[in-house]
């Protein structure tokens, strides 16, 4: 079985060129010194320059990382709790509602969850800009990030709570010392997850957004749907080489953290 | 106490950003458009029983005598089916690939396929429209190896769309079948071949029936995303492709006209609620294979 046709070597190359070739030739094209995006005119570092010195793009950088950071705080708190509650709650009134409404977002299409928000908003009277989209945002990764906690919750060893509660913990005390710690990588892939959510939103944040708040994929829109331009494939590449590197430096550690773990392993196993 | 704080919180949350927002839609979906004017609130204070006598079809009415949104539904449906199959087709050969490559390997592919997820969704669809426009690249380069004579017209055409969608959700077609095909047994393959079947005949009567519970998963994560998708036709379908999505923000930004927005969003979410079941239905199944 271990052994790769030809036909799957075709199609394995032919798959990761057909996801990676765009994102690559827009990196190649950012640095192309002629403003016709198809051109190549000789290297030029022109574009990232102009880039820098555009202040409406730094703002609106600005608002979304604020936004992206508060959100994804507030909704890994939420989604934990959410999840905590699916889990180990019990049962309790309205349950399959609390359920339907965890899973109901992920399936949701972003035009729906936008206008729905939107009409809230102005039913409310509440002025719309960067706190309104904080509220959009944290609404829908919430539900993310309960899935993603409440699938590490449900294959945890419960004993082991157990054990620290007949030990003479609180049951909050349980949490923070037990399974907190153990659930915690969930919890950082949660963030991740709704941190990476919320810097990518254009649809959301344009329904539940007012004239003070723009975010940067809310720029980028406005800009592309004018045709391509070489500062955008600067942007553009800015933002795949910070992603890509971030995965790159995780995914490195938690390598190390598993070889060690499991070094950890045999050494407690010979003691 | 701490358990009804901690449940309360998060179900508040939701009950007032997530299912309120949607009462109102309805709400609204179902009035006049002189009463989705805000504040349209004291009228939803006025009890139910007022609310239900203001019911009022017109909306929706409206939505069936304008074939605009018939052809913008239809439209959807055709072209999310479309996309699925395609990806299915493409995604399939890749994540039977990768199933059948080496175990070490296998942690690398799978970050691979999963990486595109990390980067912007509306930049790794901007990516295409310097590929497809006709002094984009893709002709730039059929037109140096000599195929074409005349640039072809790409961008702003279903076929565009087709793209965009294929590409940027065909990792969630090749993780479910991939998981699918990891787990299924080599030997009952080898079984087959050794008691006398083709190769290809072995891939039909095996390998596909028991990574069907994967196709299945993976054609519906393609199929319910891509059916209100707003970004993907409008940057590369030109005003010539009508997906409902489109249609809504438009209708809500352009026209203002709030109560057909509603409406629209309204039957959207009747014609998901069809595969959303079908695709739980499923998972649900497979769990119990399972355990």
């Amino acid at each position: 079985m271990n052994r790769l046709s030809s036909f799957n070597v075709v199609s394995l190359t032919f798959g990761f060129a057909f996801l990676y070739l765009p994102m690559l030739i827009l990196v190649i094209y950012s640095f192309n010194k002629s403003k016709l995006v198809t051109v190549w005119a000789g290297f030029s570092t022109k574009w990232y320059g102009d880039l820098l010195s555009n202040d409406a793009f730094l703002d609106a950088a600005w608002v979304t990382l604020k936004v992206a950071v508060i959100s994804s705080s507030i909704a890994t708190v939420l989604g934990t709790m959410a999840a905590y509650t699916l889990v180990r709650g019990g049962r309790f009134f309205g349950r399959t509602l609390f359920s339907g409404m965890i899973y109901a977002p992920l399936v949701m299409p972003e035009v729906i969850t936008g206008l729905s928000l939107l009409l809230l908003f102005i039913g409310i009277g509440m002025d719309r800009g960067v706190m309104t989209i904080v509220l959009a945002h944290t609404t829908f990764s919430m539900c993310f990030v309960s899935v993603v906690v409440s699938s590490r919750l449900a294959t945890f060893d419960r004993s082991l709570e157990e054990a620290a509660l007949d030990l003479g913990a609180s049951p909050f005390q349980a949490f923070r010392l037990v399974t907190l710690p153990i659930i915690a990588p969930a919890v950082v892939s949660g963030w991740l997850l709704a941190f990476t959510l919320s810097l990518d939103d254009l649809v959301i944040a344009s329904f539940a957004t007012g004239p003070s708040g723009t975010t940067l994929p809310m720029k980028i829109w406005s800009s592309v749907r004018l045709g391509v331009s070489p500062e955008i494939n600067a942007l553009s590449s800015i933002l795949i080489g910070l992603v890509a590197s971030g995965v790159i430096i995780a995914s490195l550690v938690s390598k190390r953290n598993s070889v060690r773990l499991r070094l950890e392993e045999r050494t407690a196993e010979r003691l | 106490m701490r358990r009804f704080v901690l449940i309360s919180v998060p179900y508040l949350w939701l009950l007032t950003l997530f299912l309120i927002p949607f009462v109102i839609v309805f709400k609204i979906a179902l009035s006049d458009a002189a009463l989705a004017i805000p504040p349209y609130m004291p009228t939803m204070k006025d009890g139910l029983r007022a609310m239900l006598s203001q019911l009022d079809f017109e909306n929706f009415v409206f939505l069936t005598e304008d074939d605009l949104y018939w052809k913008a539904y239809l439209s959807s449906l055709k072209i999310a089916f479309i996309s699925t199959v395609l990806t299915l087709l493409l995604g399939y050969p890749i994540a039977y690939a990768m199933a059948r490559a080496p175990h070490e390997w296998r942690a690398t592919l799978m970050m691979l396929i999963i990486l595109p997820f990390w980067t912007s969704f509306l930049i790794r669809v901007y990516a295409w429209v310097g590929i497809l426009s006709t002094e984009g690249l893709l002709n730039r380069f059929l037109f140096w190896i000599g195929a074409i004579s005349e640039p072809l017209m790409i961008l702003n055409t279903s076929t565009a769309v087709y793209i965009g969608i294929v590409y940027t959700y065909i990792p969630f077609m090749i993780l479910p079948i991939y998981a699918a095909l990891e787990r299924l047994d080599a030997s009952l393959i080898e079984a087959a071949e050794d008691l006398g079947c083709s190769r290809v005949k072995a891939f039909w009567l095996i390998t596909i029936p028991l990574s069907k519970g994967g196709i299945i998963a993976g054609c519906f994560l393609v199929f319910i995303p891509a059916l209100g998708e707003f970004v993907i036709p409008s940057l590369l379908g030109g005003s010539g492709t009508l997906m409902i999505g489109k249609v809504l923000f438009e209708e809500f930004f352009s026209n203002r006209d709030w109560p057909v927005a509603s409406a629209v969003a309204v039957i959207l979410l009747i014609i998901l609620i069809i595969p959303i079941i079908l695709f739980q239905r499923n998972e649900q199944r497979q769990q119990e294979a399972e355990g």
